[in-house]
């Protein structure tokens, strides 16, 4: 589908940018002050991707196009908000929150941090005057489509993690971004670096109330020093009718590993891109998704993982239900450039369709060109086993009750690997299916 | 406890059984023999309520009730078990947790409370020395990577631990080394008892020579042809099915009741 120039959506977002330009975070510094502008003009050029796009090929953005974001954050009733937060809340971590795109510091506790750990929100660390950050502080963004331009000229705030080597973080950071109001854009950018031996965890999660028809449009960025180690989980539960387009991006140095876990389970129309570079020798990335739709639910994951260096393993498992109406893409191209011999990857994509309504679009997109390598993928569509339900009934359990259990048994091999126990616990209660009791 | 009158069924429009009558009454051992394709996992499945099997006339009365009326879990709930020829494998499930939630589904329809964790766990140890299996089967998911008699033992603990009324073992002899078969004798022989019934479904004669049965069928062309005691089943052995199938090819020949 077209999106026309007369869409409202960039338009708004061009026109508030001059008088809000001033007001962003690291406005004083001019090499800031030149990558939102120049981002700015960018998205003037190019709008949002269209279907012609061909990453935007099974997604269109039209429903985003058509309306009218407010960019400027208004003072939230905290009250409300608190509750929110304590409902999302994740047991032994250290949280930030950010509420309609800013940090709120009386809702957050980093905890005490240990020497050489800094977990920070970004508009400080810009005011401050950004650090040594201005050559990670944002990435080269002639690759980006729209959003990733907007969010660029437009972030306000977003986490600053940064691990001197060989610090490690004894508990998750908890991000909780929390969008409370219909007709807003909110631009999260989130800057994690963990040093040669570091190791961290991080939960990012975006929630919001299932009323507002708002927009949340993420970048998050990730440097892997040698062999550091990070553990992202993304947990996606936007508002019904919310809009969520995510970006995520590693590099990897060598011998490090990034662990990436991602849960979809809200919003209207939900686009999670999530890519890694292994851009050493001895690289390992393993990369883990549920997406859990139904009503008229838009879910669409992107990844990439590009072997770009020998040695380099990369394990991926992406997982999804869809019920009703539900639409779903998963997109998992694998690049093996001509130096990464000896590189190791599997692919899996797997997909249960519990309604006839309910369609899945899965592409595997490997690009080999190296010789001495491993790769392998698979992808499914499937019901429900009739054999299998019906041996549950056999056994005297009821058909809904043997249907919950074998969704559940087949989404919760996505929680393997998440390690902390407040988390996964979480992500248990938000699993589909049931289990009629615990054993 | 059960009987079954002029039952027809199709699966997949092709009629396999063409009129099946049986009497099985509580505390008796009825074997089904019979050629490959005679219909014997038909009339299995069909007491267990497999979608796809058709019945087309003819009625089942369980305990006084229509069968034929009830889904396949409350055909279970009321006290039928099926021991499966080809157990299913449940990826994700663990094979404990089946057990618990398959127990307790019977014990609420039968108005009773829910065994806690710890009786529970008693309980299904106990089944399991009888059954000869390893505990650490119990953690595993339903019947992934089992060998072949593994999942027969595990659909004779299962039946060991829902202690049904009406016990119905579909090939369960099958593939079974003699150890195994043994041992899978033993933990049916346990079960026997005066309230109970049970239908083995066998091909061959040599599980009937662990477990006697009281009464011998000879399934061919979809009917009952034959009926009669254990020596019945020696005599199937040593003559093979060719002389009950072809009385069976002849119309109204050798037909007979279960209980004659």
């Amino acid at each position: 589908m077209r999106i026309g120039p007369d869409e409202p959506c960039v338009p708004g977002l061009l026109s508030a940018y001059p008088s809000l330009a001033a007001r962003l975070p690291g406005a004083a510094l001019p090499w800031l002050r030149r990558r939102r502008d120049a981002a700015i003009e960018r998205l003037a050029a190019r709008g949002l991707p269209t279907t012609r796009d061909e990453d935007w090929k099974y997604t269109s953005v039209a429903a985003i196009a058509r309306r009218a974001f407010g960019v400027e954050c208004e003072a939230v009733a905290l009250d409300e908000v608190r509750a929110m937060v304590q409902r999302h809340a994740i047991g032994g971590t250290r949280r930030l929150v950010f509420v309609d795109g800013r940090l709120v510091a009386g809702l957050s506790d980093a905890g005490r941090l240990p020497a050489g750990a800094r977990v920070e929100s970004l508009a400080t660390i810009a005011d401050e005057g950004g650090g040594d950050a201005e050559e990670w502080f944002a990435d080269g963004a002639d690759g980006a489509d729209g959003f990733g331009l907007a969010n660029e000229a437009l972030w306000r705030d977003g986490a600053w993690i940064d691990l001197a080597p060989g610090v490690e973080l004894d508990a998750p950071v908890h991000l909780l971004f929390v969008t409370t109001r219909s007709d807003l854009a909110v631009f999260p950018r989130n800057l994690i670096r963990v040093g040669a031996g570091a190791r961290a965890t991080v939960i990012e999660h975006h929630v919001g109330p299932d009323g507002a028809g708002y927009l949340s449009d993420t970048v998050t960025r990730i440097v892997l020093g040698r062999g550091a180690r990070i553990a992202h989980t993304k947990l996606q539960q936007e508002g019904r009718k919310g809009f969520h387009v995510a970006d995520v991006a590693a590099e990897q140095g060598q011998d490090s590993a990034f662990v990436s876990h991602a849960f979809a389970f809200g919003g209207q129309l939900a686009r999670a891109a999530i890519a890694t570079r292994l851009g050493a020798e001895g690289c390992e990335a393993r990369l883990s998704g549920l997406y859990v739709g139904s009503a008229r639910q838009h879910i669409d994951h992107h990844t990439c993982i590009d072997h770009a260096r020998p040695r380099g393993t990369s394990r991926e498992l992406y997982k999804g239900v869809l019920d009703e109406a539900a639409r779903a893409v998963f997109n998992g191209r694998v690049i093996v450039r001509p130096d990464a011999q000896r590189s190791d990857a599997l692919q899996s994509n797997r997909n249960l369709l519990l309604s006839e309504e309910a369609e899945v679009d899965t592409k595997p997109q490997l690009e080999i060109w190296a010789d001495d390598v491993k790769c392998a993928h698979g992808a499914t569509v499937g019901q429900l086993d009739a054999d299998q339900l019906h041996y549950l009934r056999a056994r005297g359990i009821g058909e809904s009750d043997a249907r919950a259990l074998l969704i559940r048994a087949f989404a919760a091999d996505a929680l393997a690997g998440i390690e902390h126990g407040p988390l996964r616990a979480r992500l248990e209660s938000l699993l589909p299916g049931a289990l009629p009791e615990a054993v | 406890m059960l009987e079954i009158r002029n039952l027809h069924a199709t699966v997949d429009d092709k009629p396999i059984l063409r009129g099946v009558d049986l009497d099985v009454r509580a505390g008796e051992v009825h074997a089904i023999m019979g050629p490959n394709g005679s219909g014997k996992s038909t009339l299995a499945h069909v007491l267990a309520g497999r979608e796809g099997y058709v019945v087309t006339q003819g009625e089942i009365r369980y305990l006084g009730r229509d069968l034929l009326a009830l889904a396949p879990e409350d055909r279970a709930r009321e006290g039928i078990f099926l021991a499966f020829q080809y157990p299913v494998e449940i990826p994700g499930v663990a094979n404990i947790y089946l057990l618990k939630a398959a127990l307790n589904a019977l014990r609420r329809h039968r108005g009773e409370a829910e065994l806690d964790a710890v009786d529970f766990l008693s309980l299904v140890k106990a089944k399991l020395r009888l059954m000869e299996m390893d505990e650490a089967l119990l953690y595993r998911a339903v019947n992934e990577g089992f060998s072949g008699g593994e999942k027969k033992r595990n659909e004779v603990l299962q039946m060991a631990v829902l202690e049904p009324r009406l016990a119905i073992l579909d090939e369960t002899d099958s593939g079974l080394d003699i150890d195994a078969l043994k041992v899978v004798a033993k933990g049916v022989n346990a079960m026997r008892s005066a309230a109970r019934a049970m239908i083995l479904v066998t091909h061959y004669q040599r599980l009937l020579d662990h477990i006697r049965p009281d009464r011998v069928h000879v399934l061919a062309q979809g009917r009952i042809a034959l009926s009669g005691g254990p020596e019945l089943a020696q005599e199937l052995e040593s003559r093979g099915y060719g002389w009950v199938e072809a009385e069976a090819r002849q119309p109204q020949a050798g037909v007979a009741g279960g209980q004659a």
